[in-house]
């Protein structure tokens, strides 16, 4: 019945040539949600690309203090990549642990996913406070001062993304897989990897461009 | 003694007694106003037995037309004090010939940055934003917003960044930079009180209320529209709302993180802006303005949309070349992406580089003249109804043609050079300002008043309004025009030319013109509400309209339609109309079904409150304050999360005992019409 009532309704309408298709109406709660969380992500990689800019504008702005290539620790900023691409998997695990209710997976993959976010954590904020010990702080040059704004803002998301983390396992744990918190599982899961898609522009960007001597 | 100075510093920041203006009379009087205002209000509500109808029904409402009605009132209680600030600048460049007039220059400065600021961000965002709350959901033929707790969240942010700004009146002071603090002025060095620390953090917390509005409108037109909604089936206003959303969505976060730069300057001892370190001050009109622009057209575009409603139906015709509208619509918004340099032409970034920002400037004039050309169009051969929405309309189509002239006039680099941040500057973004987006917005208002509160405005008094202010609009800025040529440049505490002086005080005249139109405005309110019974709408649909909001009661139940309207063409009430004309009476007793609708939550206040502390105390850096209030915002989202009913249902019996009244006044409409 539908169809001839479409097929009919294409006459009518002068705009519609060939195939109609009709809207079939409003999207599921869980779809509506989701989509909403992803445009709230591109406009958080929008805040990140401002930071980029700046970073690219102010980076050669040294004002006789360090560059780039005397201050970065490979070793250190490999350890904190290692960990966040390993959150990134088990933030995977935990959900389709979610997916298919299991407590029991959910609780360990998240643990370890807030443990790997934690030594990423520590890692960064041990860099910044030997920058800082050593006098290279954010007030030295306005290089200094895009890169502690543009890895301590990805450091901002993170820790915001730790207290999200938290959150979610207690809600787990006492009110169990309901669909509200499914859905707010999804919009985690898809910040934790956006996370890590941003940390891989920082890296590339910030790291091993600003490396070279 | 040392210690005690620490305690203190500890306890309260920077903030003294030295921070209330005692010395100056305007803002204690303005302010006194303001509280004595606010408190009689409160004292009536509690006195009157209203406060919990006020706390159940609006405060902690999720329905996204009630959020609408209030981000209206807000825009429309911020233009009275966005206004006053424009009456005292008009009075002193009047009187200020060769003397230094009525207001210090440290206090004129803040006028004019509390100005801009207010009106842009307190004014024309709350307006439009109000307006597409309102109405979209209605139009796309949906029950609620895509995020209704959310929607309360942004709107309460949004109050929350007004108040500061309000505050500042008479603790501490606003910033003195103008309405966009560039720097290096607004550097620590430069502006070391708390104004530009006001300004910077009202914005913040009003602008993430701004990016929650922004998304959630976006997904409510993407993903919740009703069956047979095709995207070129919706009406004209979702669409611009579509583009302007996505624009608050994609620009917003540049204000977001340019604001945060300044701020870590200011804070921190950062270099993003400064003059030493390597710090540059170029970047920031380059981020400022990559905002700056699409906020015009974040503003514009749902003035478009208005008028596009208006337009057709007071034409009782189909809109003229809808898809080229669509096109428009949607070019403006990338172009309006590509544009920015044209606010600094100045800056020196080289012919080549000018002249790329002045053709594509100049480009965007095309789809808006194709715009104006639709509207004409659609007038053309339509049976007109001068109403007032129209006659705001029509008036917008004048004055805009004028301001966009002008516009392509300073799109030319030459002609910029001479007169950047001339009057004549101030004169055209007003032109448009007002001519485009505070007609549009008044011309909403008038339309869709009766649709939200169920009775008519007075027409008499709306079209006195509408004159006044058309009037009062070129006595005060046409003589702008003129000394802008005469070189008069723009943010003047005084000056000495007396070629000037006749054109100021012809200005100051029209803003008396102007205030006489607002006034109307309110006595139109007040007269409307007095008579309500004799301007009530039953029907649901008192101009004859064309969209769905038109299909449902005013005001629309709180689930706005008992049934998810099935929409088969454009103009989808319009067809609905004509088709129910056609057949015998509907059939009858349709089946109700249950509702769900989204409960009530406080989250949005509470937040908003939590999130008012915090700027408060980041402006005078009373540190324990700023955690005290970070963790009050988030608690208040974990108990939100931790609630087990986030929905109620209404019963079956209840929508159908509300939607038969609806039917019934519906019949009676139509059949009158046969008769007719």
């Amino acid at each position: 019945m539908s169809i001839t009532a479409t097929a009919g309704h294409a006459h009518t309408d002068p705009h519609q040539i060939g195939v109609l298709i009709e809207h079939p109406g409003p999207a599921p709660k869980r779809i509506v949600t989701a989509y909403g969380f992803w445009i709230f992500l591109l406009s958080d990689i929008v805040m990140f690309s401002c930071f980029f800019a700046a970073h690219a504008v102010l980076a050669g702005q040294t004002a006789g203090g360090p560059r780039g290539s005397e201050i970065f620790e490979p070793s250190y900023v490999a350890i904190e990549t290692v960990c966040l691409l390993l959150s990134s998997f088990t933030c995977g695990m935990a959900s389709i642990a979610a997916d298919v209710r299991n407590r029991l997976w959910f609780h360990v993959s998240m643990a370890i996913t807030c443990a790997l976010g934690l030594v990423f954590l520590v890692l960064e904020f041990r860099e910044f406070a030997d920058l800082i010990a050593r006098g290279y702080g954010p007030s030295r040059s306005a290089f200094l001062t895009s890169f502690f704004s543009l890895v301590g803002c990805h450091g901002l998301h993170v820790s915001a993304g730790l207290l999200w983390l938290l959150t979610m396992m207690a809600q787990v744990f006492a009110k169990g897989f309901r669909a509200d918190i499914l859905r707010r599982m999804t919009c985690f899961a898809l910040f934790w990897h956006a996370l890590d898609i941003v940390w891989v522009a920082v890296f590339s960007v910030v790291y091993l461009l600003g490396s070279a001597p | 003694m040392p210690a005690v100075r620490t305690v203190e510093a500890t306890m309260l920041g920077k903030l003294d007694w030295s921070a209330i203006p005692l010395d100056q009379p305007i803002p204690l009087i303005a302010g006194a106003v303001v509280l004595v205002a606010i408190l009689g209000v409160l004292t009536w509500v509690v006195v009157k037995g209203h406060l919990s109808y006020l706390w159940n029904e609006w405060i902690t409402s999720v329905d996204h037309k009630r959020i609408g009605v209030m981000y209206v009132l807000l825009a429309s209680v911020m233009l009275l004090r966005g206004g006053s600030d424009a009456i005292m600048m008009r009075i002193q460049q009047a009187v200020a010939y060769q003397s230094q007039g009525y207001l210090p220059p440290e206090h004129y400065n803040q006028i004019f940055s509390a100005h801009g600021t207010i009106m842009i961000f307190f004014v024309a965002m709350p307006f439009v934003i109000g307006l597409m709350n309102l109405i979209v959901p209605l139009q796309l033929g949906v029950r609620d917003v895509a995020f209704p707790t959310l929607n309360s969240v942004g709107f309460w942010l949004t109050a929350s960044g007004a108040l500061l700004v309000n505050i500042s009146l008479v603790v501490g002071e606003f910033a003195r930079t103008g309405w966009l603090a560039f720097p290096p002025l607004s550097e620590l060095s430069y502006s070391p009180g708390v104004g530009v620390d006001y300004y910077a953090w009202s914005l913040q917390i009003s602008g993430i209320g701004t990016l929650v509005a922004g998304i959630n409108l976006v997904t409510t037109v993407l993903k919740l529209r009703t069956k047979g909604m095709n995207y070129l089936r919706m009406p004209m206003f979702c669409w611009t709302t579509l583009a302007s959303n996505l624009l608050i969505v994609a620009a917003f976060p540049i204000l977001t993180a340019t604001l945060a730069m300044l701020l870590l300057d200011r804070y921190l001892g950062f270099h993003f802006f400064t003059n030493e370190a390597g710090g540059n001050v170029m970047m920031f009109m380059n981020l400022i303005w990559a905002w700056g622009h699409p906020e015009v057209y974040i503003l514009v575009l749902p003035a478009f949309g208005i008028f596009s409603e208006v337009v057709s139906t007071f034409s009782g015709k189909a809109l003229f070349g809808y898809r080229s509208m669509v096109l428009a619509t949607m070019a403006i918004c990338v172009i309006s992406f590509m544009v920015w340099l044209h606010h600094f032409f100045t800056m020196g970034a080289g012919p080549n580089v000018n002249a790329i920002f002045g053709i594509a400037s100049m480009i965007i004039a095309v789809p808006t003249g194709v715009k104006i050309y639709n509207w004409l169009f659609t007038m053309y051969g339509g049976r007109i109804r001068f109403a007032t929405p129209m006659l705001w309309a029509v008036g917008f189509m004048v004055t805009f043609i004028i301001g966009g002239l002008t516009g392509v006039l300073l799109a030319v680099p030459p002609a910029d050079f001479i007169l950047h941040n001339s009057m004549f500057l101030v004169a055209h973004f007003h032109n448009v300002i007002i001519g485009g987006v505070l007609f549009g917005a008044f011309a909403g208002f008038e339309y869709w008043f009766p649709k939200a509160f169920g009775f008519r405005l007075n027409e008499r008094w709306g079209r006195a309004a509408f004159w006044f202010t058309f009037l009062g609009f070129f006595i005060t800025f046409m003589p702008l025009y003129i000394v802008g040529m005469l070189g008069m440049t723009r943010r003047m505490q005084h000056y000495d030319v007396a070629a000037w002086r006749p054109w100021m005080i012809v200005a100051a005249v029209g803003v008396a013109v102007l205030t006489i139109g607002v006034i109307c405005q309110i006595v139109q309110l007040v007269v409307s509400i007095r008579n309500r019974e004799a301007l009530r709408d039953r029907t649901g649909d008192p101009w004859d309209g064309r969209s769905l909001e038109w299909a449902t009661s005013s005001p629309p139940p709180v689930f706005n339609f008992a049934f998810n309207p099935d929409v088969r063409g454009e103009d989808a009430y319009w067809h609905m109309k004509a088709r129910a004309k056609q057949q015998s009476p509907e059939r009858d007793g349709p089946e109700y079904q249950d509702i769900e609708m989204p409960r009530n939550s406080p989250t949005g206040f509470v937040c908003a409150f939590f999130a008012t502390i915090m700027g408060f105390a980041l402006i005078w850096h009373i540190w324990w304050m700023v955690i005290v209030g970070g963790l009050g915002a988030w608690a208040t989202f974990v108990v939100f999360a931790w609630r087990d009913h986030d929905e109620y249902v209404i019963p079956a019996e209840e929508v159908a005992v509300i939607d038969r009244v609806n039917l019934e006044q519906r019949r009676g409409l139509i059949s009158m019409a046969e008769v007719g």
